[in-house]
């Protein structure tokens, strides 16, 4: 069932836990599977079209930093930046983080997001557009972005699947009740 | 076909809501005093309308035939209750020219010759064959169909006469429901008639104050005025042998005197432009479905 | 009664697939189809794939090729008609006289249905389409109220399919030209309404958001306000000195409360809207009818899933459109 997202936002300790983590080696690894990713399935990159090469911003709001997203047949990178460095990009996504996994995987439909106004777009709107579709089809839970198969892709599916559950359940939680706190408007 | 003979003008059904007096009037004019080979005239936009305008149509259609036009019936073109399209069978076995605007019509034309308006979708060469097949001479594209397409279908299709819109607020959509009673607070069973207070249609803005569209009962229009400035000769190397110019409240004839003027070589695109411009229009001046760009853009058009 | 559910790509194919879904529409990923958008539709291979995912779960393929025919261009749109029969689809759904022609001349066993694009709106253009193309189910224009569309099917003889639920056309269409007076592109000329590369949307300061199409600012949002699709239809505008949704409010279809209605009408088939959804709208909607249907024979209780789709809509809000007379 879906429901109104706005209380999908991680509490801002999680953004103030996560700022001195180092970011080159994350990018590397992102970098790395998303590409692998890229080169097991080419009819994505079918499916891109023009948002091969784009530079897409991707802006989770209650996170510290933006992923910048170029995808192309042989160098995807995924970059990770300061929110105010995103000049290059086409295109901007922005949502809270638990929104856009939701996204990845599926969990959520992009356009009752947008609806709602938990996802807003800025630029290009072909490209996101695109970029939304291609990710419809690739399906992208966790098994399928390590390039897991069988027995081991369901396996990693299932832990995520229950742990993002949860961590659903604690950020609607944690807001409902910092909402409910005397003096506290959101 | 003979290649030598000029441009022919034709006037569009009125599309608005006027009374029957102001249309008895504008048809005695146009009889008189436009230089016009061909008139359509009915009602098409709203099956309400038609018990008021109705008894118009004998006499109007009496004044232009004595006056030396062509006269054709154009129909509904969203027909839907039972009352409407007893009417369009009515008007199916008139013995007089026909034009259909709506697929209910084509069972009942068949084996007659009829035009086909600009509400059927024909949008290419195969579906206008099929139509010519059951009967159609002459045709007037949608008026978003740019003019390399038209050409193409013409160059297939030469048996049917084109003609092209052009002039008047372009006709871009048809609804079930009526904007013109939900502005009003109204609905379309109890409307009052109110798209009688706008006869050339209801103006609408968007939210920075732009103009834009402009509505009509169950229509909707552009808000700017369009025109063809192509000459004769563009013209008839595009296949076109009419031009329709769609009638608004501002003087008809001089409208039609102004583009036969241009069509015989009389003036140039750009005075055409100019005097069309100083006239009382529905809107601005806009050209761009032709080349196939936004409708409601001005842009030059190949010489 | 049939349910017929959308897929814009193979994963929503499939989604619908185990859903639940009777029927399957899709289109190819060209202008041949009314849902042109970047990154959706399906490739002849994908389709081929998807027709037999579906068979596999006793749901059929409709393939939509229900756009009309670029002038000097018909080939693109005949080919689609023999990939579609090559791929093994139940059926093709096409508006065009020169599609269905073309499908009725060289394809006799293939299933015809009559797109919402023909705006067939009287039994005398249905009957015009069965009698010429062997058209054996037509998709009703969203024109009529739920009375009218029985006293319709007491006039003819071919099925009968109507919208239940998603986004909803306040224009009939394929008689709507307003996209490409904004734009130079429309649903009849390239398959698209509302053409993405013309979208823009700005958010300023204070979080609202401005919606502008080919340049004309179509609708305003505040922060947190519901907003719609970016489509002319369902903007505000200003008339008589006021603003407001002049044509519509940005609202979805829902016309779950009239299912029974519409089986007595005498409907053959319900569909869902929403090629360009993602799985999540697909498992959600077909998933709350399928389950609404059964219940019409005495199944479980839909009411709660039904509900639950109230996010799905455009502004978070439904209305039952042209069933219901007074929406005129």
């Amino acid at each position: 069932m879906q429901d109104l997202h706005t209380n999908l936002s991680l509490p801002p300790v999680v953004s103030t836990l996560i700022e001195p983590l180092p970011r080159s080696p994350i990018e590397a690894l992102l970098s790395v599977f998303t590409r692998r990713l890229v080169a097991r399935r080419p009819d994505l990159l079918r499916r891109l079209g023009a948002v091969v090469h784009v530079p897409i911003a991707i802006v989770p709001d209650d996170m510290p930093h933006a992923f910048l997203l170029s995808l192309d047949a042989d160098n995807s990178r995924v970059a990770i930046c300061e929110k105010n460095e995103i000049g290059d990009a086409e295109a901007i996504i922005r949502a809270p983080f638990l929104v856009l996994l939701g996204l990845l995987d599926g969990t959520y439909d992009g356009d009752a997001l947008f609806f709602s106004r938990d996802l807003r777009i800025q630029g290009r709107t072909e490209y996101v557009l695109a970029l939304r579709n291609t990710l419809e089809e690739a399906n992208l839970t966790c098994g399928e972005f390590f390039g897991l198969a069988d027995a081991p892709a369901r396996w990693v599916d299932d832990i995520t699947r229950s742990l993002l559950a949860q961590v659903r359940h604690f950020a609607s939680v944690s807001a409902e009740w910092s909402n409910r706190a005397p003096g506290r408007h959101s | 076909m003979t290649v030598a003979s000029p441009i022919e003008l034709a006037l569009g059904p009125c599309l608005f809501n006027w009374p029957a007096d102001r249309l008895l009037e504008f048809y005695k004019q146009i009889a008189a005093e436009a230089p016009v080979d061909r008139v359509y005239l009915g009602e098409v936009v709203c099956g309400k309308r038609m018990p008021y305008n109705d008894p118009v149509w004998p006499d109007a259609i009496a004044m232009l035939t004595d006056a030396g036009k062509e006269v054709v019936l154009s129909t509904l073109a969203q027909p839907v209750n039972k009352r409407e399209r007893n009417i369009l069978a009515q008007q199916a076995a008139y013995d007089m020219p026909i034009e259909i605007n709506d697929m209910s019509m084509l069972p009942a034309c068949r084996g007659r010759r009829f035009a086909v308006g600009p509400f059927l979708n024909i949008y290419n060469e195969a579906s206008l064959r099929f139509l010519a097949e059951q009967g159609a001479t002459s045709w007037c594209p949608p008026v978003e169909l740019p003019l390399a397409s038209i050409q193409k279908i013409t160059a297939l299709v030469p048996e049917v006469d084109t003609e092209l819109f052009a002039f008047g607020r372009l006709p871009l959509a048809l609804s079930s429901r009526c904007y013109h009673a939900r502005a009003h607070g109204l609905r379309k069973d109890s409307c009052q008639f109110v798209c009688e207070k706008d006869p050339d249609g209801m103006d609408i803005a968007t939210l920075d104050g732009t103009r834009f569209l402009a509505a009509n009962g169950i229509q909707t229009l552009s808000d700017a005025c369009h025109y063809s400035g192509l000459s004769g000769g563009q013209l008839k190397a595009t296949g076109i042998r009419r031009l329709r110019l769609s009638p608004h409240s501002l003087g008809m004839v001089e409208v039609l005197t102004v583009f036969r003027t241009f069509l015989d070589g009389g003036i140039d695109a750009q005075e055409l432009e100019a005097r069309l411009t100083a006239m009382n229009l529905p809107g601005p001046l806009c050209n761009a479905y032709l080349s196939g760009e936004p409708g409601w853009k001005k842009t030059a058009l190949p010489a | 009664m049939e349910l017929v559910c959308p897929a814009g790509t193979p994963a929503a194919l499939r989604a619908a697939a185990d859903a639940g879904a009777d029927a399957i529409y899709c289109g190819f990923a060209d202008e041949t189809n009314a849902r042109n958008f970047p990154g959706l539709n399906f490739s002849p291979e994908e389709l081929s794939r998807g027709v037999d995912y579906a068979h596999g779960r006793g749901a059929k393929v409709l393939v939509a090729i229900n756009t009309f025919a670029q002038a000097g261009s018909t080939d693109l749109w005949k080919n689609a008609v023999d990939n579609a029969a090559d791929c093994g689809a139940d059926a093709i759904i096409a508006a065009d006289i020169a599609v269905l022609d073309h499908a009725a001349t060289r394809h006799p066993d293939l299933r015809l249905h009559l797109s919402v694009q023909a705006a067939a709106n009287t039994p005398e253009a249905i009957r015009f389409y069965t009698e010429t193309f062997g058209v054996k189910r037509v998709v009703l224009p969203r024109v009529f109220s739920v009375t009218e569309i029985a006293a319709l099917n007491r006039e003819i003889d071919v099925e009968t399919e109507v919208f239940v639920f998603g986004g909803l056309c306040v224009m009939t269409e394929g008689r709507c030209s307003l996209s490409s007076y904004a734009t130079g592109k429309s649903p009849n000329l390239t398959g698209v309404c509302s053409p993405p590369d013309h979208v823009d949307y700005a958010e300023d300061e204070a979080g609202r958001m401005k919606a502008r199409l080919g340049g004309f600012t179509i609708d305003c949002f505040e922060r947190g306000e519901p907003a719609g699709y970016p489509t002319l239809c369902k903007g505000r505008f200003s008339a008589l000195g006021r603003s407001g949704y002049l044509f519509e409010d940005p609202v979805s279809l829902n016309a779950f409360e009239l299912l029974e209605e519409l089986a007595k009408a005498g409907v053959t088939a319900l569909k869902i809207e929403g090629r360009q959804r993602g799985k999540a709208y697909i498992a959600g909607v077909v998933g709350a009818f399928r389950k609404a249907v059964d219940g019409l024979s005495g199944g479980a209780d839909a009411r709660a899933a039904i509900s639950a789709l109230k996010a799905m809509s455009e502004g978070g809000q439904q209305t039952t459109g042209s069933y219901r007379k007074t929406w005129r």
